[in-house]
């Protein structure tokens, strides 16, 4: 945040609409949103998947897929900048220090939550529809979709527990985005700099935005949920 | 046929024929096997041992039988939708889903209240909206699992209206309950079961008028059928 903003209040970056600090934010949401969809479409199915096969290991997979959910985001980060260092096996695709690493590293952050919550909600409505879908003779995968579809307001608390996930790291992607301003540099990494540069005022207005969009975020999808749910529960 | 679960012998050597017609009443205790057995007949439950057929084989398509639970799931969907979730499970034609499911909503009494959200309904409702549900395969046998219990007698005679309007439209209903005076109401053939064994099975009329069986004996005179050594000391 250079060029003689630092000791400019939070207060008047946000008000004024200063165009750097606006920036953050939507890459923030961006990675974080992105990555969010991402883990959604990875990791849903595989929650689903897992809640309704039984097949040898299944437990030790649900309590691995547990454990996951508690992954520290600077050995993901880490992991992930072996994987797409020059030397690493995906360093062909240059995208270190960029965005697209950003979200990998998020993705695989969230992936876990998403599919352990989904796992955990479909295993229990399967458990409430099973007769009822085999009274009516549901072929297998449009049962899976059934579930899916019925569970989606419970999916979107595991969502949200993945977006804020995502949006409140900073050891992963630090670490693979380079915090680079005006291109990797997200809120969480801007409060890291601000604070290790004794901008505390910034750094705290930061958060303080942090905190609001991930409030706002929240709000709409409860709001959105009770409106539907009055159609349908 | 028998079906055993772990140590216990839910159904005993149960040799058992359904005829075409006025509906079969399964009658008996609580924990006497009707369930079991319904849920047998109707594919949800293989047998230990022995075989279910139809029309003298075993090949009958599962698409022609149809069960309605004790406690029916509702789908988290509006009543229409869970009328059209069944008929598109059937097999119906999309262009006919919409007037199948107004013709079967009438039929159960609910069309006025197609929009409203399945879960909302009461209890008595819950078992109209699952009926049509389990009508929407056209079935030629349906199978009802204690459809009153716990109904008001309103809600009751409504739900014994359409079993009766359902009987006369020519499809097979077999149904269990404990309650005597529903199994007189509306039994053509009557079957008693007690501890997992058919005690007896007959027209209803000649069972009413005098069971061959002590145990039907004392079922009639309302007297309780425990098994030996279940009571309490």
């Amino acid at each position: 945040m250079g060029n003689g903003v630092d000791d400019v209040s939070a207060l008047h970056l946000v008000l004024s609409g200063d165009s750097t600090l606006f920036a953050i934010v939507r890459l923030s949401l961006v990675v974080s949103l992105t990555a969010t969809l991402v883990a959604a479409i990875l990791g849903a199915p595989f929650g689903a998947l897992i809640a309704l096969t039984r097949f040898p290991g299944r437990e030790p997979v649900i309590v691995a897929l547990n454990a996951l959910m508690g992954l520290p985001p600077v050995v993901v980060g880490l992991t992930t900048y072996l994987l797409l260092s020059r030397s690493g096996p995906l360093g062909a695709w240059g995208i270190l220090f960029t965005p697209a690493a950003m979200v990998i590293a998020q993705t695989i952050l969230v992936t876990p939550i998403i599919a352990s919550l989904t796992r955990q909600t479909i295993e229990d409505l399967w458990a409430e529809y099973r007769d009822e879908l085999a009274g009516m003779h549901v072929r297998p995968a449009r049962r899976v979709l059934t579930l899916l579809w019925d569970a989606r307001y419970s999916l979107v608390t595991a969502l949200l527990a993945g977006f804020g996930r995502a949006a409140a790291e900073v050891g992963a992607i630090i670490i693979v985005g380079g915090n680079i301003e005006g291109y990797t540099r997200t809120m969480t990494t801007a409060i890291a700099l601000e604070t290790s540069k004794g901008n505390l005022s910034l750094a705290i207005g930061l958060g303080v935005v942090l905190l609001f969009v991930i409030l706002l975020i929240n709000t709409v999808a409860w709001g959105l949920r009770r409106a539907s749910e009055r159609l349908v529960t | 046929m028998c079906v055993q679960a772990g140590a216990t012998l839910l159904l005993d050597s149960v040799t058992l024929t359904i005829n075409a017609g006025p509906p079969t009443v399964l009658i008996g205790p609580n924990g006497s096997g009707k369930t079991t057995l319904l849920r047998a007949a109707m594919g949800l439950l293989a047998p230990t041992s022995g075989r279910i057929s139809w029309g003298g084989s075993e090949q009958t398509p599962p698409t022609k039988r149809a069960i309605v639970f004790q406690r029916p799931v509702m789908l988290r969907r509006s009543v229409a939708g869970n009328v059209l979730y069944a008929l598109a499970a059937a097999g119906t034609a999309h262009a006919e889903r919409h007037r199948r499911a107004g013709e079967l909503l009438r039929l159960v009494g609910l069309e006025s209240l197609a929009r409203r959200a399945a879960r909302r309904l009461s209890g008595g409702e819950q078992q109209r909206l699952a009926l049509a549900r389990a009508l929407a395969r056209s079935p030629d046998v349906l199978f009802l699992d204690e459809p009153t219990a716990s109904l008001d007698p309103a809600a009751t005679k409504t739900i014994e209206d359409l079993v009766r309007k359902v009987s006369a439209a020519g499809v097979k209903i077999v149904m269990a309950t404990h309650d005597l005076g529903e199994a007189r109401r509306l039994a053509g053939q009557i079957v008693l079961i007690h501890l997992g064994r058919v005690i007896e099975s007959g027209a209803a009329e000649a069972f009413f008028a005098g069971p061959a069986s002590e145990e039907g004996k004392r079922f009639i005179a309302g007297e309780l059928l425990v098994q030996e050594g279940s009571g309490l000391s």
